[in-house]
């Protein structure tokens, strides 16, 4: 026998030891949950004690594929492959204009006709989905490029809801105008919150905005006579459509594309505000704050208009959210929407456009599909979190910001007018 | 062009500027030189109001600004480049020379700016489209004094240019520095640990010891002085 057979028998009979380690491992860990089953009624405990061997058989292969993907990992070669090779094909269809508007078109068809083919309830899904896409875009603005962590974004949705709802109830005002009040009430308190946060960086910026998001619901809760408290207020209209009277199917469809268009124009609005001047401010002011102050960057000025903007977005969302349930209460505003709006933009991949779409089309949807699991909904969830971060850290689509290229034209123009008169 | 008169600035409880007084004529080079810990970077961050003083006055062309937020004082021709380089390692070189034009916005007179530091800095030029933290430390230092002067400012507060570089970058850097005073006429403040090539390019020198100015002169008498050459410059 060879010296390098030896070795590899070796390094197998490792490999297989530490699966079995790791199998012995998860019985031991699942042990209590998985084994012991206590039955109140009889006081008897039942033994499973076949599922433990299920556990150890599945973990053992699923151990070694664990190891490979983290080795490939570790060896960059797939990481930088993947990325790779997502940046090619991004520049590809970038470059070639026709194959870019060719799946531009498709998309766009795609989601016209989607509420035509599909039923009524797989559009209230999208509706929802494509609302969570408004709602991590305007949060992007905050955390991703501003590098400002918020965990009560939901107030501002709040606000934005309420708003609609109490302007509804009290005055009848309709969807339209309330839209943009809604929108400009939150970025009234996205500046209120911005102003005593201003000096707080990181986990204390967290702790403050989760404080104000929880102070937000339980003044709503709380108050009575401002917000009928946890029965919430029922009865909002749906949106006006020139005075027609439309069927609940139909009213989800003007719904849907009242939806799509604001969703075209947030992205359209993020697009360009991350490759403005104040974009680049906020990314400036992410990295490093005294240089920033250095270059004559108004600190205070420039992180409350992210503040305000993001909660922008998350109002108008609000506004939305009343006309589509037509009744909102305070148990919709929970830290759980917040940290569901976190999760979509950090998964999606800060920065990111496409990325928090994709965010939230997978964290919206797949909960929606998965209803004939949901016993086990949650754990689902935190798995693909927990693997997303530990093989795409930077989410699933990382950030490809454009990049400012000042006075490239001219200086390239002006290098050929100096060769020519040098020649 | 820059009075500062009994200064006192604190962080927290910590009194690290007692009672400082300089001035910086138009157009000259103020070296401030002094070891570790003595003011130095305090004296340059309560100039462009990122810490305020507590008393004292601090007055630019005859205007007081030591109430002034630091953006206010930077649109007024102050400029720091601060210690450490502190470039946006996610931007761009030309996207780092933009954020320092932030104020401006004459586009054709930041292009022309742009190509101007260019030709003073060639280095970057080739490195024009490469992230800021993708740069040598060298570069760096340069990619920082260049943001400095995309604003056009009438005062350059820097900090330490020389801070952890190779000995032929610094010859280079401090070149490059009295060049800018020489052809744009921009008063320059250098805040030096490096005495001996602060001294060389600058008109005038102060010497800072625990938040005092011990010792002010021309540069040419303070290299000529025994107790600079003892405590600064090891001869």
């Amino acid at each position: 026998m060879t010296a390098q057979s030896t070795l590899s028998i070796r390094r197998a009979a490792s490999e297989i030891g530490r699966s079995l380690l790791v199998s012995c491992w998860f019985m031991f860990l699942t042990f209590p949950i998985m084994v012991i089953k206590v039955n109140p009624l009889e006081r008897t405990i039942d033994w499973q004690w076949m599922r433990l061997v299920w556990i150890g058989l599945a973990v053992f292969p699923l151990s070694f594929v664990w190891r490979w993907l983290m080795r490939r990992k570790e060896h960059g070669g797939s990481q930088d492959g993947e990325d790779n090779w997502q940046k090619r094909l991004g520049e590809k269809i970038r470059a070639d204009g026709k194959i870019y508007t060719a799946l531009l078109a498709i998309l766009a068809v795609f989601v016209v006709a989607f509420p035509f083919m599909f039923s009524s309830y797989q559009t209230q899904i999208m509706i929802s989905a494509l609302m969570y896409v408004m709602l991590g875009l305007g949060l992007n603005i905050v955390v991703g490029l501003a590098g400002l962590l918020d965990l009560g974004y939901v107030a501002f949705y709040a606000v934005g809801a309420y708003s609609y709802a109490l302007l509804n109830h009290h005055f009848g005002l309709g969807f339209w105008p309330a839209l943009p009040l809604g929108a400009g009430l939150a970025a009234v308190f996205g500046i209120l919150l911005g102003f005593p946060v201003l000096r707080l960086r990181g986990d204390y910026l967290a702790i403050v905005t989760l404080g104000f998001g929880e102070i937000i619901r339980l003044v709503l809760e709380n108050w009575n006579t401002f917000s009928f408290g946890p029965s919430g207020i029922a009865g909002i209209s749906r949106p006006w459509f020139f005075g027609a009277d439309l069927s609940l199917g139909q009213h989800t469809v003007f719904l849907y594309f009242i939806v799509l268009i604001l969703v075209a124009f947030t992205i359209v609005v993020v697009n360009r505000l991350r490759n403005s001047r104040i974009g680049r401010a906020w990314i400036a002011l992410r990295e490093d704050e005294v240089a920033c102050q250095a270059m004559g960057i108004d600190k205070t000025r420039t992180k409350l208009t992210a503040f305000s903007l993001g909660a922008t977005w998350a109002g108008f969302v609000g506004c939305v959210f009343a006309a589509k349930t037509t009744f909102i209460n305070p148990a919709s505003f929970t830290f759980m929407e917040s940290a569901i709006i976190l999760s979509i933009v950090v998964l999606g991949g800060m920065g990111s456009i496409i990325g928090v779409i994709v965010g939230a089309m997978v964290l919206i949807l797949l909960p929606e599909y998965l209803r004939a699991f949901s016993e086990y909904r949650m754990l689902v969830f935190g798995a693909s979190m927990v693997l997303i971060m530990v093989f795409r850290p930077q989410g699933i689509i990382v950030g490809v910001r454009q990049h400012y290229r000042f006075g490239r034209k001219e200086s390239t123009e002006e290098q050929g007018e100096r060769d020519a008169a040098s020649a | 062009m820059l009075k500062v008169k009994n200064l006192h600035t604190y962080y927290g409880g910590i009194h690290a500027l007692k009672s400082v007084s300089f001035d910086l004529p138009e157009g000259e080079i103020v070296t401030l030189i002094g070891a570790n810990g003595a003011g130095k970077s305090t004296a340059l961050m309560s100039i462009s109001g990122i810490v305020p003083p507590r008393y004292g006055e601090i007055t630019f062309l005859g205007r007081p600004i030591h109430q002034m937020s630091p953006d206010r004082i930077f649109a007024l021709g102050v400029v720091q480049v601060p210690e450490g380089r502190r470039i946006f390692p996610q931007l761009t070189v030309t996207e780092n020379l933009d954020m320092g034009a932030y104020l401006r916005n004459d586009r054709k007179g930041i292009t022309q700016d742009i190509d101007y530091i260019f030709s003073l800095f060639p280095r970057l030029a080739e490195r024009r489209h490469q992230m800021g933290g993708t740069l040598s430390g060298g570069e760096q230092q340069m990619l920082a004094i260049s943001r400095g002067l995309m604003s056009r400012p009438k005062l350059l507060l820097l900090d330490e240019p020389s801070l952890g570089l190779a000995p032929v970058l610094v010859q280079l850097i401090f070149a490059t520095i009295e060049k800018i005073n020489r052809e744009n006429k921009t008063t320059i403040f250098l805040v030096e640990q490096n005495a001996n090539m602060a001294l060389r390019i600058a008109h005038r020198g102060y010497v800072m010891e625990s938040g005092v100015i011990t010792l002010q002169d021309t540069a040419a008498n303070l290299l000529n002085s025994e107790k600079v050459k003892q405590a600064y410059l090891g001869l």
